[in-house]
């Protein structure tokens, strides 16, 4: 900025992290990309459960042995958050790419419903899983 | 446009590479495959989670179900890779560091699709287990 042409005025900074009010957009914003971290992993996951499918009963156990404990079901059902979250993001910038939806209003609230939406599906999701598990062959 | 341009960005000579839009327009159309790629995902997630590996067999000894699932890895893993390029461009600035970690994004990546379209075929095709 100093050494910016004579004669130009001292160009205006865009306001950094820590001098923002929080916000729900800004907050969907940045558990965006987070989920989509974490969806990299979940496609590692996928990979190697095709993996152990492929390699016989055996592998298809011991994989799913990992998948089935505590820290594999917590670790799955964060996987599924990110996914339905990612998901209605993701719903989210395609409308945004018509031009539409960018009223605070509007995108607060599709906002909220993103989370609301994540939140919902996965434990619905997990729900009927676990009941549907009594019956596994 | 360039009437926006500073004097210096103009006397660098930077500016867009004329071919970011590319990239823009893949994570978007993946975005849409994945939208419906993933309705079959939770589909068969609860099939699996009911069946286990009998079931899961079954489901991908189908062609179309084994095209899905094979579409689902490549395309998602395609989605994630063009994601985690941005993320890395935006946070890394040492050029080293950034070159050897957009290598190993894609080399990862690549890896796991590659593996997970050998293994789906492998069931498809009913060899050995």
């Amino acid at each position: 900025m100093a050494d910016a042409s004579p004669g130009l005025r001292e160009r205006p900074l865009s306001p950094h992290v820590q001098v923002w009010r929080w916000h729900v957009t800004m907050a969907a914003s940045i558990f965006n990309r987070a989920t989509g971290v974490a969806l990299y992993a979940g496609w590692l996951i996928f990979a190697g459960w095709a993996l152990a499918l492929a390699g016989g009963p055996d592998a298809y156990g011991a994989y799913c042995s990992v998948l089935t404990s505590i820290p594999g079901q917590i670790v799955l059902f964060g996987i599924a958050v990110s996914l339905f979250f990612h998901l209605a993001a993701g719903v989210r910038h395609l409308f945004w790419d018509s031009g539409r939806g960018f009223v605070p209003r509007d995108a607060s609230a599709s906002a909220i419903a993103a989370f609301v939406f994540a939140a919902a599906a996965a434990v619905v999701l997990f729900v009927v899983a676990h009941l549907g598990q009594g019956s596994a062959s | 446009m360039s009437l926006y341009r500073t004097g210096l960005g103009r006397a660098r000579g930077l500016g867009s590479a004329k071919h970011g839009v590319g990239n823009f327009i893949a994570e978007r159309v993946s975005s849409v495959a994945l939208i419906l790629l993933t309705i079959w995902l939770v589909w068969v997630a609860l099939a699996v989670a009911r069946g286990g590996y009998a079931e899961a067999r079954s489901i991908l000894a189908s062609p179309v179900n084994a095209a899905i699932a094979v579409l689902l890895i490549v395309v998602g893993l395609y989605h994630a890779m063009i994601g985690m390029r941005v993320i890395i461009e935006d946070y890394i600035e040492k050029p080293l560091t950034k070159a050897a970690l957009l290598m190993l994004n894609a080399f990862v990546g690549w890896a796991a699709a590659a593996i997970a379209t050998v293994s789906l075929l492998k069931i498809a095709f009913g060899a050995g287990a």
